[in-house]
């Protein structure tokens, strides 16, 4: 790949004109949609950047941990895309049906979420950590008729395909010899035939997309419904906060599981037309600085808990590799702390922009553009278009004082809102105050129009940038034979923002101890995913109820942090 | 009693890799870069060691880099069985 010299941010000239001169059809017209047409993501990812006379630029640079590598053109992206659509076609799934990609980051995964976009069907990404408990959840829910998956995570899915009826096929990318059962077949996508003439299915703006699960403080996980029509809103986004341009390679750290990797690692950029790298390993900081140099890396889109990790392996490895490639670096997953920010430009010459958004909101939507002054420690701005507030938590009226914490909420009218929460439009219509579409984070807005962020507003656990409800972690602590009762909650971490704490009552005739801990702490991961484990686990006599026998997290959590337990004239008394 | 290596081989096994993944773990393996054992996962395998051989792994020595390999492990709990073994009795 040649290199890449490195070149100024586009600045964003005026926020304020920016802002009152926007309208989403800006992105209609970029991408040469008329309304009425029909509008599929699948196909602008691919034959759209084909048509422009981009078919033979590398839209996709692959490497996994062991060096080993694939590029896919924008033609090769077009045509396998269209092999496996076909292949999923010819199994007789339909359009609508729930596909679930269940995958390392290998290239079946990006190409295959393209593939179920471009046949009709609705994308379900999984993150491949998740344990056989926190799979069936989430294609139970779903129905799921297919799953795309590899050798290594067929154990899991055959424990959970028991009690899955709706789940037709299971397709493994890479089965080589293996021996497998009724209903599994390989899917091996070098060998697939791409057909001549493939027609992509005709999906409109509203129609069915991609659907994300994320977590809760109550019940099951929730999966996000979006549409076609969030290419829109994905597209801007990545253009004008992400900065990407047409010569640009483009390094999303993100797994595709999660709603970044999908918005931002498959959709954003090659919408743009831009080439992306993909590392398919673990954490390694020298790692990726050498991915960085070889791959001359121009835009880097991360996280605050990697960042953390980098700051702490020093600013002398950083000066043994040539990054000088890197000419805009953005964050997300969490608030981006000033030291972050300040040590970056150290680093890299280059301040990390925040950037903050969730799967419900499926894009950006408050952010640092290119160019604007970067308060650090702030979330930014509101993106464009979207009209961001903080509401008063008791009369749901935005607050007008500077300062003031409040909820952050949203005006609904950009592209990619979610549509509903599947199964559950209860929980969708509880999302909703006063007409406002409401986040569950807390902030406050400065005189300039910067946000602040202050935490959320529910027992939601934010570990590493990642969601985790604490109603899954504690129903699975209830399946251990030695629990009686329990409590998970966010403990601070000074890497990941927070971790979980589990507080565990033990039924009579099993005793606290080390063994006992470290063997609920594996239970949870196998069961669940390593992110749900509970890094602590305190045992206790009783946990801290209301009257009415409701487990009081609020009050756990609060002495984790440090701060005032509030309210506790419901407390049960023990 | 069981070589170090071999203890944490066959917990890095037994623990971390789902029952049918033929993959075999040997002292050089990349279990963290190699995306076999997480940075979340290294809480439990860490918890394992101090348990196992009583000793405490500072948490400015649990890097991503020295857990990565089987063979990295051993290095940091031999050292810090010695510094321990070395400390003044109190």
């Amino acid at each position: 790949m040649p290199s890449t010299a490195p070149s100024p941010v586009s600045p964003v000239a005026d926020w304020t004109e920016h802002a009152r001169d926007f309208d989403w059809s800006i992105a209609e017209r970029e991408l040469d949609h008329r309304p009425g047409e029909p509008l599929n993501i699948g196909w602008h990812c691919t034959d759209r950047i084909c048509h422009r006379g981009h078919a033979r630029r590398p839209a996709l640079v692959w490497e996994d941990h062991q060096g080993h590598g694939r590029t896919y053109t924008f033609e090769g992206l077009r045509l396998r895309s269209n092999a496996i659509a076909q292949f999923l076609r010819s199994l007789g799934l339909g359009p609508g049906e729930r596909i679930c990609l269940y995958l390392d980051r290998v290239p079946e995964l990006y190409i295959g979420f393209l593939g179920i976009l471009k046949m009709g069907g609705i994308a379900q990404p999984l993150f491949s950590a998740f344990g056989d408990e926190a799979l069936w959840t989430r294609l139970a829910d779903a129905q799921t008729a297919a799953i795309l998956t590899q050798r290594k995570h067929l154990p899991k899915v055959r424990k959970a395909r028991d009690r899955l009826p709706a789940l037709r096929h299971v397709l493994v990318v890479d089965a080589g010899d293996a021996v497998l059962r009724e209903g599994e077949r390989p899917l091996a996508l070098e060998s697939l035939r791409s057909p001549e003439g493939f027609e992509v299915h005709h999906t409109e703006p509203e129609t069915p997309s991609v659907l994300h699960y994320t977590s809760g403080t109550t019940g099951n996980p929730k999966g996000a419904l979006h549409v076609h029509g969030a290419l829109l809103a994905q597209y801007l986004t990545a253009k004008w906060v992400l900065d990407l341009r047409p010569d640009d390679v483009y390094w999303c750290n993100a797994d595709p599981g999660w709603v970044t990797g999908t918005s931002y690692g498959i959709i954003g950029p090659w919408a743009n037309g831009v080439t992306q790298v993909v590392l398919d390993a673990g954490f390694s900081a020298a790692r990726w600085y050498d991915f960085i140099q070889r791959h001359h890396v121009t835009v880097w889109y991360s996280a605050p808990t990697a960042i953390r990790l980098l700051m702490r392996e020093g600013m002398d490895l950083v000066r043994r590799y040539d990054l000088s490639s890197l000419r805009h670096l953005c964050s997300v997953g969490e608030p981006l702390n000033a030291e972050a920010v300040h040590w970056s430009r150290q680093a890299f010459g280059l301040p990390f922009h925040d950037t903050y958004w969730q799967t419900e909101t499926g894009s950006i939507v408050i952010t640092n553009l290119p160019g604007m002054p970067i308060k650090p420690g702030s979330m930014g701005r509101p993106f464009p278009g979207i009209r961001a507030v903080v509401l008063d938590p008791a009369t749901a009226q935005p607050i007008e004082e500077p300062g003031r914490v409040g909820l952050i909420a949203l005006g609904p009218g950009w592209p990619s809102l979610m549509r509903t929460y599947w199964n559950n439009a209860a929980a969708y219509g509880a999302k909703f105050r006063n007409g406002w579409y409401v986040c569950g984070d807390r902030a406050s807005v400065d005189p300039d129009g910067y946000f602040w962020f202050v935490g959320r507003d529910d027992d939601v656990i934010n570990t590493g940038g990642h969601l985790v409800g604490p109603f899954e972690i504690e129903s699975a602590l209830l399946e251990h034979p030695a629990v009686a009762e329990s409590a998970a909650v966010a403990k601070p971490d000074p890497i990941n923002l927070e971790v979980v704490k589990a507080f565990v009552a033990l039924k009579p005739g099993y005793a606290p101890g080390p063994d006992l801990e470290l063997e609920i702490m594996n239970t949870i991961r196998r069961r669940l995913s390593p992110l749900a484990m509970p890094q602590e686990i305190a045992f206790v006599d009783v946990l801290p109820k209301t009257r009415s026998g409701k487990i009081l997290r609020r009050v756990l959590r609060a002495r984790e942090f440090g701060e005032p337990v509030g309210d506790l004239s419901t407390l049960m008394e023990e | 009693m069981d070589d170090l290596e071999q203890v944490i081989r066959a917990y890095v096994a037994k623990e971390y890799l789902e029952e049918g993944d033929d993959r075999t773990i040997d002292d050089h393996t990349p279990l963290i870069s190699g995306g076999i054992v997480d940075s979340f996962s290294m809480v439990s395998l860490k918890r394992f060691l101090e348990r196992r051989y009583g000793i405490e792994i500072p948490d400015a020595e649990a890097t991503p880099d020295a857990f990565d390999t089987v063979s990295r492990i051993a290095a940091l709990v031999t050292r810090l069985r010695a510094r321990s073994t070395a400390a003044p009795a109190s």
